[in-house]
């Protein structure tokens, strides 16, 4: 049924901006201050104050427009966005309308299927965010809390290039992704640093005319964007092919419920009466600006992982997750750069082990019980066959627990292996003289007990003794 | 001679001299601000225990001998100045109770030169009045007859300064509130280049109009206190960059060959004839200084009034969005929800010029209108600009009347706004501009004083203020003083 149509969807992803200071005035912009402990004169909004912009935030911006491949405006304007509302202090939003600072860049996304798609961005503009109303905490009473009023954002504006929620996840993880690697945000959803509007609307496949959108407001988690606009997908298509209308409103995503809800139609809906804001002079940005924030690019996601590709022989995917953060990518780097010649297997034991342990105690790579430089000790007792990976696991969890390092694991639980062949003989000669029943069976062809004496070696050395010398001593004494 | 009758720079001398203190001085004026308030209702706040206590401290000073030319000089201010733990109302029952926890920067650099504040100066509500007739507080009335208005938006300060109450009253100018006034009450105002002043801590009116600046008895005493008031201030972004000079110090040099253009538009229907003599025998006599007159003509002014009403009222729709009830002013009794809160709280505390400029703000920025309306008069507002930098490319100072008639009779204009619209028809054009301008007083229609306007390019402020200062060496209009209050 869903083949009979396509969806269209467009992202306007707000991400806050990792200022010290809000964008007009010089308050805190930390978060979970008690209410109205971080907004000055200027944030409250008070008769006689003026706004002063943040040289930091237009950095950032200026930023994220040359990661995108945007045009970074030698000339933008600040505009006022005017709406009543209580948590609006001045009646007005200094936003940016017609000349914003970032327009027409764009990001590749990697389907499921492994193929490209690029995804337009039309524009990247700087705004204030508004207060907050706390409807819960006072009966009766509607609580304005001023912390985040004047908090920089940039909004950043997709084209509708989006077909499904997935790309739409897709989309939105690879900003994620961008902004934390250019440090501008931190990128924190339930803080609200990192939050989007998805435009949504659905037409008949090889319908050319776009179909009535509504807008979900404010979702806050990956999730959440791929089930409000799975659900909404749904909604819309139901509705049409019931002969009802899409109606172009604002709708709001009930996480508890499953489901989108109308706010606002557009007939509901304000007249901003956008103008020029009169007490903020139009930004000029010299290309010399410009050019000294280009050189304090970082090195960007997918530079990173075609590079990860490159030097280390890694796969497409794998380096696409060692590089989804900054942080895990130096990490990465660090393990491979310590055990030269195996960065395959750092990427299986940053991949594996280890990110099952982060993920088990709901740690960042940032947080991690174990430095990049411990968790190459452990794999370098692989590589130089002091322990097998078995035994290798057994280490890690210890390390894991009390963070000590490798070597002294090894040496103190004596789990180093065993490679005299020797020793491994003695152990062997043991083992078939303790079960001559197998033995008489083995040679008479049940070839099936090999496994057998395999794992007798084991047990009586503790699993310490090298595999593949067990097996070849086996096979050889079992058969003399 | 008594010390009301002095100009500022006389008072400064007398200071210095110990001829009087500052504490004296300051007693001898709220004397008489207790006099004039009943007539006059020129101040809306009389703080005379701040006074004497910043006189005492000026007294302290000046022994010291660490005074500066402003040290103990009393001053008013427009109530649009935010000063702190003063009250400030802008004139409107919206902020009747508001104390700002903060000094604007004009009061702050005023105060720190040493001047003495006696009170606040009543004026037209949010600055949106050429009568000081939309005051919450009552309408000030015209020194020189009391039947009259003293023009508005900065009537209070113009008539406190005209009745030797003070010897200067800071003031705003955002379509001619401190040159209309000036002109009525026969004082000296200059408006400043655009950005000269900081506008921290000024409640704004219109954004890209607004401009604070200095009314006093004399260019000299002008001179004097814009050089304190003036600079960039990190507080506010359109504030100018540039160095202030010192233009107390460029006072006195010679105007001849001075090229003073007569602005042709100026002098057609509307003007007052009587008014029209005075304004030509001003220009006679700086002829008679040695200045070249030359007619020039701005092809666009005729547009200024138009495009004026709707910047302005546009810029003041969205400024005055924020006097809401809910963080400070005035607040609605018992509102049942949001909407009725904001909506008695503004029908309540604002007053009907002010509703009816935000009415026509919001009109004007609609979707749908505000092509036809503020983009419109934003281009019209470059085409003024750029004939105002023509007519600078011919001539130095342009010069004219300030106003097309003298005062006029309370509630004269109060039933048709556009004619009280009207008498701002030649102050306009500088704001528009951002151009500095003055009005100084040039004689009489009748026995109420006549302005004359001299507008420069941007940041001739020295140039205008020593062309009125030669003007005020030659003749005596400016040191007229209005029966009742000698």
């Amino acid at each position: 049924m869903e083949s009979a149509w396509e969806t269209v969807i467009g992202l306007e992803i707000h991400a806050q901006l990792a200022t010290k200071s809000k964008i007009f005035s010089g308050s805190a912009t930390a978060y979970g201050a008690p209410p109205n402990t971080q907004a000055d004169l200027v944030d409250l909004g008070y008769p006689g104050v003026l706004p002063v912009l943040n040289g930091a935030a237009v950095g950032m911006a200026v930023k994220f427009g040359l990661a995108i491949g945007a045009e970074v405006a030698a000339h933008s304007v600040f505009a006022r966005k005017n709406y009543f509302y209580p948590d609006l202090p001045k009646g007005y939003q200094i936003s940016q309308y017609e000349l914003p600072i970032v327009a027409r860049g764009a990001l590749t996304i990697v389907l499921d299927d492994g193929t490209r798609k690029r995804i337009g961005i039309t524009r990247a503009h700087l705004e204030e965010d508004a207060g907050k109303s706390l409807h819960e905490e006072l009966a009766r009473l509607t609580g304005i809390d001023l912390n985040r009023a004047g908090t920089p954002l940039l909004e950043i504006v997709s084209e509708p290039d989006l077909r499904s929620a997935k790309e739409a996840v897709a989309y939105m993880k690879k900003v994620h992704t961008l902004v934390r690697y250019l440090e501008i945000c931190d990128g924190n959803m339930q803080e609200g640093s990192f939050r989007c509007d998805a435009n949504v609307s659905v037409r008949r496949s090889g319908a050319e005319k776009l179909g009535t959108r509504a807008e979900i407001k404010n979702l806050n988690s990956f999730r959440f964007v791929e089930k409000a606009i799975n659900y909404e997908i749904a909604r819309q298509i139901e509705l049409i092919e019931s002969g009802g209308k899409v109606i172009q409103e604002t709708r709001l995503y009930d996480p508890d419920a499953g489901e989108t809800r109308s706010m606002r139609t557009k007939e509901e809906a304000n007249d901003y009466r956008y103008f020029p804001d009169p007490d903020l002079l139009p930004l000029a940005l010299g290309s010399s600006t410009i050019e000294d924030v280009r050189r304090t690019l970082p090195e960007l996601p997918d530079e990173k992982a075609a590079r990860f590709s490159r030097q280390y022989g890694l796969s497409e995917y794998d380096a696409g997750v060692l590089t989804a953060s900054r942080e895990l990518a130096a990490y990465y780097e660090e393990v491979a750069r310590e055990v030269p010649g195996e960065p395959k297997l750092a990427a299986n034991w940053v991949m594996g082990e280890l990110a099952a342990a982060l993920n088990r105690d709901g740690l960042e790579i940032e947080a991690s019980r174990l430095g990049a430089a411990q968790l190459a000790g452990l794999l370098k007792r692989i590589a130089d066959t002091t322990i097998s990976g078995k035994i290798a696991k057994e280490v890690f969890e210890a390390m894991w627990t009390s963070g000590r390092d490798a070597d002294a694991i090894i040496e103190e639980k004596g789990l180093k292996q065993i490679t005299d062949s020797s020793a491994i003989e003695r152990v062997i000669e043991e083992v078939m003289a303790k079960n001559p029943g197998q033995l008489a069976d083995y040679r008479s062809g049940k070839d099936k007990l090999f496994g057998f004496f395999v794992g007798q070696v084991m047990k009586a050395t503790q699993g310490k003794a090298n595999p593949a010398q067990v097996n070849e001593l086996l096979k050889r004494k079992l058969s003399a | 001679m008594e010390l009301h009758t002095r100009t500022l720079t006389e008072l400064a001398r007398g200071l210095a001299a110990r001829e009087f203190s500052a504490v004296e001085l300051a007693r001898a004026l709220l004397e008489r601000i207790e006099r004039a308030q009943r007539p006059l209702n020129a101040l809306i706040s009389v703080t005379a225990d701040g006074a004497l206590a910043q006189a005492a401290a000026a007294d302290r000073e000046i022994a010291a001998g660490h005074a500066g030319p402003l040290t103990g000089i009393p001053l008013v201010h427009k109530d649009i100045f935010c000063t702190e733990g003063v009250r400030t109302t802008c004139g409107s029952r919206m902020l009747e109770n508001f104390i700002a926890p903060y000094d604007a920067t004009v009061v702050a650099k005023l105060k720190r030169a040493g001047m003495v504040m006696l009170g606040k100066a009543n004026m037209d509500e949010f600055a949106m009045g050429s009568s000081n007739e939309t005051s919450f507080f009552g309408p000030v009335r015209n020194p020189w007859n009391t039947r009259l208005v003293p023009g508005g938006s900065s009537g209070g300060s113009a008539a406190a300064v005209a009745a030797r109450l003070t010897p200067a009253a800071t003031a705003t100018d955002t379509g001619g509130s401190i040159r209309q006034p000036a002109a009525l009450c026969g004082v000296t105002g200059i408006k400043p280049t655009y950005g000269r002043v900081s506008r921290y801590g000024m409640i704004a009116f219109a954004s890209s109009l607004d401009q604070g600046g200095i009314l006093t008895t004399s260019a000299e005493d002008a001179a004097l206190v814009l050089g304190t008031m003036a600079g960039f201030d990190p507080r506010d972004s359109t504030s100018v960059e540039r160095p202030v000079p010192d233009y107390r110090a460029e006072l006195g040099a010679s105007i001849a060959g001075l090229r003073i253009g007569l602005l042709k538009e100026f002098f057609e229907e509307g003007l007052e004839p009587e008014s029209g003599q005075r304004v030509r025998d001003a220009l006679t006599a700086f002829e008679r200084l040695g200045a070249k007159l030359k007619e020039v003509s701005l092809p666009s002014i005729a547009l200024s009034v138009p495009a004026y009403y709707v910047v302005a009222p546009a810029e003041c729709s969205s400024n005055l969005a924020r006097y809401d009830g809910v963080r400070f002013g005035y607040r609605c009794q018992d509102p049942r929800d949001l909407a009725d809160l904001y909506r008695r709280t503004r029908g309540e505390g604002f007053g009907a010029e002010v509703k009816r400029r935000i009415m026509t703000g919001t009109y004007v920025l609609s979707a749908g209108y505000y092509d036809a309306y503020y983009l419109k008069a934003q281009k019209v507002r470059q085409l003024i600009a750029s004939d105002f930098e023509r007519a600078f490319g011919e001539v130095d100072v342009i010069m004219g009347p300030t106003t097309p008639t003298p005062a006029f009779e309370l509630g004269a204009k109060t039933a048709d706004p556009i004619t009280m619209y009207l008498n701002d028809i030649y102050t306009i054009g500088a704001n528009l501009a951002g151009l500095p301008a003055m009005s100084i007083p040039c004689g009489f229609a009748g026995e109420l004083p006549v302005g004359l306007q001299l507008i420069g390019p941007h940041f001739a402020e020295a140039r205008l203020l020593n062309a009125a200062h030669a003007y005020q060496r030659e003749t005596d209009w400016h040191r007229r003083i209005p029966p009742g209050y000698a």
